[in-house]
């Protein structure tokens, strides 16, 4: 998969529309995890706007957010930053080739190998 | 038979260099009801203009065309010639051989031949037109103005200053509106009250302005230059003829826990009370919904209190007619309420403020006499933070997609008053974008800052919540890429401004046009900014869009001058191309006033003979010629093909698509 | 029959153009000042709006003849009466479809927003149209047989 391809992977897995962030920050104004995380709500965000997204690949960040949904709830432009960090920890867990999970497949893996926050994401997504 | 006069024009060499202009008119000559046909250099000059009235009497023409530019350019000058000549003006076509013709193609044969089609669907259309006149209606010297802020007051002086008649209907007990409550004004810092209150005087004052307070306009119909307005006058249960405004009802009043609006809630006031001290008029209203003599029947002390006898609880709304030629909106905002925002805490905590209930806390006439006390304990508040963009520029359903405008530089004011009268206040501004275009404006804001020392925080607010009696103000500093947490004593919400609810109504009873918004739109967002598209309403003040004050007086000004030109004029000539329905083959459906902009359309009963005496009542569309602006959008909607264009009917344009495919 | 090859070379189409008073007549003017040639054969026809033009003109000239009718209006936002083109658009979205079923090909029917500004615009607008139609060859379906036999 090219860079470009990539991007447009994350535009289309996250389902928001990054161009309309206007940069007001009320997302990691809001953040909880905010302190623990190398690469902030906002910059999520901008980093994916402008196609930065070899740092966002490699960042911690998407391991520390709690898929609160608050700086979702909170975005005046309707953006979901924490859409983006899901797809972008979407994206890692397949480049690291555990792509499609059966469900009977899940009990035994579940607490070593797939982070909590995807199940969590996935709850909260499916959910709604 | 119609006899049709063709006159091609070279328009020097402008046509004549590419169109046989000769060969155009020997050809039209034989055309079937062209008795004559001449080419002429100018025709738009005085000469030109001279053959072509010559022509019409002399060959007796009841329809001419002239080959030339744009119609554009020149069809009033064509149409004014035939008029002098005794012919009717709306018998003229012209075919555009220039800007359509002879400047865009370049073979010679390729243009005649074009110029000969475009003329003759010119003369097919010529000869389907009829003799129109245009109607006249006459204009009523009065004014209305809706809204009594300082848009309204600015109108309506400024049309009364021209000598006429202004009524201002405000729903309020006081005109004055949202200024009146302000503190000082921006960029200069004056007192609101100081500027305010003289126009408000003067507007009590003048001979030609009748101010209808406490009233709501009701029902509106008629049209430009000629409406009729029936407004309700609500029951104030004071008699306002005789009420001196003494105030000794205030004092004597027992229920006085009613919370007071012109103080934004934030103090309490009598039943019985004069809105602020400088309200215009000076007379008591009673709020029914608090006064135990109108709830239980009970008490009557104002009554017995009332020197001159003013107070009447058995008074009932009321209902005036008037008559105006134009009207005014300037129905202004109000701040948005703030229940999608719990993050801030607005509705938990006393010291969670709006910025307009800061600017009563500071202002003198204010529940605080002009000492900033915070709401909760009454204490001085040594950290302020202020929020901007509290519903603001939010397409996410939760507030308004637009910039609210004011809000920028009210903080800036309010943080550079803070600071001056209390140095020992810090005061923190969370912003997204600083927007201070204007004259003074930036350099405003950059005092704040710079001269102030107020700290601007890059950064939005995630939450406000309490700690120990502390107001926790968490954001983030995007500039420093940090979440940081300021304990503030007070918290100030630059809230979103939206156009007063009661515009809806008021929309609908005019006919005009309101965006998603509740913004009423203009007639064109550029050249006819305070025009609503509904011939006769004129725009003030937010009503059309945020705005601030000067730009609200200016547009008030504007919308006066408009006014005014409307005024002047005794007659109002109606364009006479406009839609026309065939009463027998109206159903009377109601399509064609669903589909019209202006509300021209309204259906009458009328009486049908059927023949052997015997006769049916059967609702039809009628168009009134005075509004209808002759857009043709009913003609094609109209299922029965009732409906027609007159100068553009359906027949006229059927047969220019002939005369155009036959070739 | 015979003649396709030379009738298809000398095929010029016949275009009737609506043009509301108001934007589009204006960018053909100026267009026209401008001097932004497009082919002769595109004539124009002056409308209050766009929403004067009923479905009935565009099949009568389909009838009588024409290869290709455009119909020009202000930008959607911009109509001088506040709403026409709106009307316009849902009109023509209905009838280009209605005419496609029926075997007019969509191509020879087309809504163009063209601001007074805009003869630059107008120009090109124009000249891909008539390409387009002239691609398309001549129109027969609709055409009445009278309107031909007159010739």
């Amino acid at each position: 998969m090219t860079k470009e391809e990539r991007i447009e992977n994350l535009n289309r897995l996250s389902g928001t529309d990054v161009r309309k962030c206007m940069k007001c920050g009320k997302c990691s104004g809001r953040c909880p995890a905010f302190k623990d995380m190398d690469i902030k709500p906002h910059q999520f965000v901008s980093m994916l706007c402008q196609g930065k997204i070899d740092e966002l690949l490699e960042c911690k960040a998407i391991w520390n957010c709690l898929s609160c949904m608050a700086c979702v709830e909170r975005c005046p432009r309707g953006v979901a930053p924490a859409a983006v960090v899901e797809a972008v920890r979407d994206t890692v867990v397949r480049m690291q080739g555990k792509n499609g999970i059966k469900a009977e497949e899940i009990p035994p893996i579940v607490d070593e190998l797939i982070p909590q926050q995807l199940l969590v994401s996935a709850y909260r997504k499916y959910n709604k | 038979m119609q006899r049709i006069g063709v006159f091609i024009c070279w328009c020097g060499s402008n046509i004549a260099a590419t169109v046989d202009v000769v060969k155009v008119a020997e050809t039209i000559k034989n055309e079937p009801g062209v008795v004559f046909a001449a080419n002429y250099q100018y025709m738009c000059s005085e000469n030109g203009q001279q053959l072509i009235k010559q022509a019409i009497k002399e060959h007796n023409l009841t329809g001419i065309v002239v080959g030339a530019c744009s119609p554009r350019m020149h069809e009033a000058t064509f149409r004014k010639a035939a008029e002098e000549a005794g012919m009717n003006p709306y018998m003229v076509e012209i075919a555009n051989i220039r800007e359509h013709c002879s400047w865009i193609h370049k073979d010679m044969e390729e243009t005649t031949e074009k110029a000969v089609v475009l003329v003759r669907t010119a003369i097919a259309k010529v000869k389907l037109n009829a003799p129109l006149m245009a109607g006249e209606s006459p204009v009523i010297k009065r004014a209305l103005v809706i809204g009594g802020g300082i848009a309204g007051i600015q109108a309506a002086l400024d049309i009364a200053d021209a000598g006429f008649e202004v009524d201002i209907v405000e729903k309020n007990a006081t005109i004055g509106g949202r200024m009146a409550q302000l503190d000082k004004t921006f960029p200069t810092l004056d007192c609101s009250a100081c500027i305010l209150t003289p126009k408000m005087v003067d507007c009590a004052q003048h001979e030609k302005i009748d101010i209808l307070s406490y009233s709501e306009v009701e029902e509106v119909k008629g049209f430009v230059g000629n409406f009729n307005v029936k407004i309700r006058r609500k029951a104030r249960y004071v008699d306002e003829s005789k009420c001196t405004g003494c105030k000794i009802c205030m004092e004597k009043c027992p229920a006085k826990k009613g919370a007071n609006e012109f103080n934004m809630g934030l103090d309490n006031r009598p039943a019985i009370h004069i809105p602020f001290a400088q309200a215009i008029p000076n007379v008591a209203v009673i709020d029914p919904e608090q006064c135990i003599k109108l709830k239980t029947g009970k008490c009557g002390i104002c009554q017995k209190f009332c020197g001159v006898g003013a107070i009447d609880y058995e008074q009932k709304d009321t209902f005036v007619e008037r008559q105006y030629g134009a009207i005014v909106v300037a129905t202004g905002f109000k701040p948005i309420a703030l229940d999608n925002f719990n993050e801030y805490g607005y509705a938990d905590n006393k010291d969670v403020i709006t910025s307009l209930e800061l600017e009563r806390l500071m202002n003198a006439a204010g529940p605080t006499g002009g000492v900033l006390l915070r709401p909760s304990d009454k204490q001085h508040p040594k950290v302020i933070t202020f929020i901007q963009c509290v519903g603001s520029r939010d397409s996410s359903g939760c507030g308004k997609p637009y910039c609210s405008k004011i809000c920028c530089m009210y903080t800036a004011k309010h943080a550079m008053l803070i600071r001056e009268k209390y140095p020992d206040t810090e005061v923190h501004v969370f912003y997204i974008d600083v927007r201070t275009p204007g004259k003074n404006y930036d350099e405003f804001h950059r005092r704040a800052v710079e001269q102030y020392g107020v700290d601007y925080i890059k950064g939005m607010v995630g939450k406000v919540y309490n700690e120990n009696g502390k107001l926790m103000v968490q954001g983030s500093n995007l500039i420093d890429n940090e979440q940081i947490t300021i304990e503030s004593d007070l918290v100030v919400l630059a809230t979103a401004i939206e156009p007063e609810p009661s515009v809806r109504k008021i929309a609908t009873l005019l006919t005009a046009s309101i965006d998603t918004n509740n913004f009423l739109t203009e007639s064109h967002a550029k050249l006819r900014p305070v025009e609503s598209p509904t011939a006769g309403v004129y725009l003030a003040g937010v009503c059309q869009g945020p705005k601030d004050i000067p730009e609200t007086v200016s547009q008030a000004s504007a919308c006066a001058a408009k006014v005014i030109g409307l005024l002047v004029k005794d007659k109002l000539k109606t364009n006479p191309c406009v839609a026309q329905p065939d009463e027998n083959m109206c159903n009377g459906c109601g399509q064609c006033a669903n589909v019209c902009p202006y509300g021209a359309i309204t259906y009458v009963d009328k009486e049908f003979r059927l023949g052997g005496g015997k006769t049916e009542i059967r609702r039809v569309a009628t168009v009134n010629p005075a509004v209808c602006q002759g857009c043709g959008a009913c003609t094609v909607t109209c299922p029965s093909g009732a409906m027609d264009l007159k100068g553009f009917s359906s027949k006229q344009i059927m047969s220019e698509v002939e005369a155009i495919c036959k070739m | 029959m015979q003649d396709v090859k030379t009738e298809k070379k000398e095929f010029t189409p016949n275009i009737v153009a609506f043009c509301c008073n108001w934007c589009s007549y204006a960018g053909a003017d100026l267009a026209g000042s401008s001097r932004l040639s497009y082919p002769a054969n595109v004539k124009i026809i002056r409308v209050p709006c766009s929403c004067r033009v009923n479905p009935m003109f565009v099949l009568k000239a389909f009838q009588q003849g024409a290869d290709g009718v455009i119909l020009c209006g202000c930008h959607p936002g911009d109509c001088h009466y506040v709403t026409g083109n709106y009307y316009t658009r849902r009109r023509m979205a209905l009838l280009y479809s209605f005419l496609n079923y029926m075997g007019i090909e969509k191509a020879r029917t087309r809504l163009e927003w063209v601001s007074a500004a805009e003869g630059q615009r107008f120009s090109a607008v124009m000249n891909d149209f008539v390409k387009t139609v002239t691609e398309l060859g001549e129109n027969k379906r609709l055409t009445d047989l009278r309107v031909k036999e007159g010739e």
